[in-house]
C-alpha cells in the first residue's frame, strides 16, 4: 500500500513539475532575458508615458466590462443555475460561444453591430456614441471574450448553494430580492469574486477582437503588437515583461484579498 | 385552525394529489410515510415554497394558497437545518424578525425567550459550522420560534442525530410544545417518534393520504394493508371471515381459526400488532380469546424490546419487553404459548 501510494506521489509530482517548469520557462526566460540584455530599456519602458496610458486603458475597460458582466451576468448566471425553461441548453451554449470561436472573427462579429454601420452602432453614432476606435468598443469587446469566464464561474457558485436556504429565508419573512442579497450571493461571494477576477483578466489578455474594432487608443497588447512590428523584440519585449509583472502583482493582491472570504465558507 | 382540500401539486420528481387534512390550533399532528412519499414537498407547498396546482389552504379562516411564503405565520425546519453558514447563530435566530421588520426591542426580547426556551445561550456567538448536530437543531428550532407562526413546520427534525441526542431533541420538542401551545406539523419516517409525539397523524404513500386519525387509532386499527404494514402490524394475514354473534370468526388457515371483534365478512387481510400478543412457557388463562401453541424459530434483539417469530402453523411475530424475555429464559426451539384477545385482531 505505501509503496503504491509513493508511485502515484512521485508519477503526479513529475507531470506537475513539467508542467509548472514550462510556464516558468516562458514567463521567466522573457524577464530573466530582458533583464540579462537591457535592464535599463525595462526601467525606462515602466515610466513610458505611452506605455502606461496602454496598461491604464486596458485595466480600465476591463474593469468597465467586467462591472457590466456583473451587472447583467449575474441574473444569467443565477436562472440557469436555479430555473429550467425552454431553451436553456441553447443559451448555455451560446454562452461558451466566444470561448470557442477565434477572436478576430468575434471582432468582425462586432463591428458588424457596433461599426459604423452597424445594428446597434449606427443608431448611436447619431447620439454621439462611438464604438470604433473609441473606448466603448474596447469594453465590448472585451465583454465578449469574457463572458463566458464570468457566467461558468458565477453558476457554478450558486448551484453549490442549497436551495432550501433560500426557502428558509422565505418563510422567515424575506423577498425573493431581499433572499438573493442577505443569503445567495453572500454565500456564492468567493465565485463572484473569481468570476469576476478571472473575466477582469480575460479582458486585459484580449488582442483579436479589439485590434479590429479599436486600433487607437491603444490597450497593452495592442500596443506591443505595434512596437514589435514596427521595431521588433527588442522594443517589444520590455512592454511585455511590464505587463506581465504588473498583472502578476495585481494577481497575487487579489487571491490574497480572496482568501479572507473563508469566513462564509459553507457548511 | 389549518384546512387543506384536495390541494394537488406536480414538481416533476414528486408530485402529491387530492391531500385533505385538517390540524386543530394547538395540536401536535404527525405525518408518517416513507421515504419517498411526498412528505417534504406537503410541508413546501403549506409554506408556499411551491405553489400548488389545484385546491386550497385556509389557515385560521383566511386562504393563504396564493399568498407568498414571507406572507404566510408559517416556520419551517428541514431535517438538515439550513442554519445560514455565514451568520452566527444569534444572527440566524435574529433573521426573520429583522427581515419582518421589527423592533430593535421586540428583536431582542423574542430572541431571549427562544433561546431560554432552548438553553443555547451558549453557543449565540458560533458559526452553524462549529456546532455539534443537536446545537444545531435546538438553534434551528429557535430561529423559527422567534417568528410566533401560527404553524410550525418540522421536516424530520431529528433523523440525521445520533440517538441520544434524538432523544434529548424529542424532550425538547415536547417542552416547546407544552409551553407555547403551537400548532406543529411534524413529518417522519419513524412510527416510533409518530407515536410518542402525534395526537393525531396521517399516513401518506406515494403523494396521497391513506388514512388520518387519532395515534392510537391508527395504529391498531389500519385501513389497508400499507398501512398495517406501516404503523408495524407485522401480523397480517390472508383469511376469511364469518360473523358469529357478535363477533368474527376468522379463518388464517385450515386449522387456524382466531377471533376479532368486527363486522367484517368474507375475505379479508387479518392484523395482530407484535405487542398484543402474550406469551407463556405454560398455558395461558387470561381474558385472550384466541390461543395458539407454537415454536420459537428466530429471536432477535430490538433497542428496547425483544422480538420472537414463533410457528404456530403460521408464523407470529411478537413482541415483548427484555425483561420478560430474560426472565423466561426463551431460546429458539421452545415450544411456547401465546395469547390474544379478539380486539387486537383488526380486520382490513
Amino acid at each position: 500500500m505505501k509503496t503504491e501510494i509513493n508511485k502515484t506521489v512521485i508519477l503526479f509530482s513529475i507531470f506537475s513539475v513539467i508542467l509548472i517548469l514550462y510556464l516558468l520557462i516562458t514567463i521567466g526566460n522573457l524577464i530573466i532575458s530582458q533583464l540579462v540584455i537591457d535592464a535599463g530599456a525595462l526601467w525606462k519602458t515602466m515610466w513610458d508615458s505611452s506605455v502606461l496610458k496602454s496598461i491604464w486603458i486596458s485595466f480600465s475597460a476591463s474593469f468597465v466590462s467586467t462591472a457590466i458582466a456583473f451587472l447583467f451576468g449575474t441574473p444569467l448566471a443565477y436562472f440557469l443555475a436555479r430555473k429550467n425553461f425552454p431553451g436553456k441548453n441553447f443559451i448555455e451554449s451560446l454562452i461558451d460561444v466566444p470561448v470557442i470561436i477565434p477572436h478576430t472573427v468575434a471582432g468582425i462579429a462586432l463591428i458588424s453591430v457596433f461599426g459604423y454601420n452597424g445594428l446597434i452602432g449606427s443608431p448611436l453614432e447619431e447620439i454621439g456614441i462611438r464604438f470604433v476606435d473609441a473606448f466603448p468598443g474596447i469594453v465590448v469587446a472585451m465583454l465578449f471574450v469574457s463572458i463566458p469566464f464570468y457566467i461558468n464561474h458565477v453558476r457554478e457558485g450558486f448551484e453549490s448553494i442549497d436551495p432550501k436556504l433560500e426557502n428558509v429565508a422565505r418563510t422567515l419573512g424575506e423577498s425573493e430580492w431581499g433572499t438573493f442579497r442577505t443569503i445567495t450571493l453572500p454565500l456564492a461571494y468567493r465565485d463572484v469574486l473569481a468570476g469576476s477576477i478571472m473575466s477582469w483578466a480575460r479582458g486585459i489578455s484580449e488582442f483579436g477582437a479589439v485590434i479590429l474594432i479599436t486600433y487607437y487608443p491603444m490597450i497593452a497588447p495592442v500596443l506591443i503588437f505595434e512596437r514589435f512590428r514596427s521595431f521588433g523584440l527588442g522594443a517589444s519585449r520590455p512592454i511585455a515583461v511590464v505587463l506581465i509583472l504588473v498583472s502578476i502583482l495585481i494577481f497575487v493582491i487579489l487571491r490574497y484579498l480572496s482568501r479572507g472570504w473563508s469566513l462564509y465558507a459553507k457548511d | 385552525m389549518l384546512k387543506i382540500k384536495d390541494l394537488s401539486a406536480d414538481l416533476g420528481e414528486f408530485s402529491m394529489e387530492n391531500i385533505n387534512l385538517e390540524v386543530e390550533n394547538g395540536q401536535y399532528f404527525v405525518i408518517l410515510g416513507p421515504t419517498g412519499a411526498g412528505k417534504t414537498v406537503l410541508l413546501e407547498v403549506i409554506a408556499g415554497i411551491y405553489s400548488a396546482d389545484s385546491g386550497e389552504i385556509v389557515l385560521n379562516d383566511q386562504n393563504i394558497t396564493n399568498k407568498p411564503p414571507k406572507d404566510r405565520p408559517i416556520s419551517m425546519v428541514y431535517q438538515d437545518y439550513m442554519l445560514f453558514p455565514h451568520l452566527t447563530v444569534e444572527d440566524n435566530i435574529k433573521f426573520g424578525l429583522d427581515s419582518e421588520g421589527y423592533s430593535n426591542e421586540e428583536i431582542e426580547k423574542r430572541t431571549k425567550e427562544a433561546v431560554e426556551l432552548l438553553e443555547i445561550q451558549d453557543i449565540l456567538h458560533r458559526y452553524p459550522r462549529t456546532l455539534s448536530g443537536g446545537e444545531r437543531q435546538r438553534a434551528t428550532l429557535a430561529r423559527g420560534l422567534v417568528m410566533d407562526p401560527d404553524v410550525f413546520l418540522l421536516d424530520e427534525p431529528v433523523s440525521a442525530l445520533d440517538v441520544p441526542t434524538q432523544e434529548k431533541i424529542i424532550d425538547e420538542l415536547k417542552k416547546i410544545y407544552r409551553e407555547t401551545e403551537i400548532t406543529i406539523i411534524h413529518v417522519t419516517h419513524s412510527r416510533e417518534k409518530a407515536v410518542r409525539l402525534g395526537e393525531r397523524i396521517a399516513i401518506m404513500k406515494e403523494g396521497e393520504i391513506k388514512q388520518t386519525g387519532n395515534s392510537s387509532k391508527v395504529f391498531r386499527e389500519p385501513n389497508s394493508e400499507f398501512v398495517a404494514n406501516f404503523v408495524g402490524a407485522e401480523n397480517i394475514f390472508n383469511a376469511t371471515s364469518k360473523l358469529n354473534n357478535g363477533t368474527a370468526k376468522v379463518k388464517l388457515k385450515d386449522e387456524i381459526e382466531i377471533e376479532a371483534l368486527s363486522n367484517r365478512e368474507g375475505k379479508v387481510k387479518a392484523c395482530i400488532r407484535p405487542e398484543e400478543i402474550m406469551v407463556s412457557k405454560t398455558p395461558i388463562d387470561s381474558s385472550g380469546r384466541n390461543m395458539l401453541e407454537g415454536e420459537i424459530i428466530e429471536i432477535s434483539e430490538r433497542e428496547n424490546t425483544m422480538q420472537l417469530k414463533v410457528d404456530t402453523g403460521i408464523e407470529l411475530v411478537v413482541t415483548i419487553t427484555k425483561k420478560s424475555y430474560a426472565d423466561m429464559n426463551l431460546k429458539v426451539g421452545e415450544k411456547i404459548h401465546l395469547a390474544f384477545k379478539a380486539t387486537a385482531v383488526h380486520l382490513i
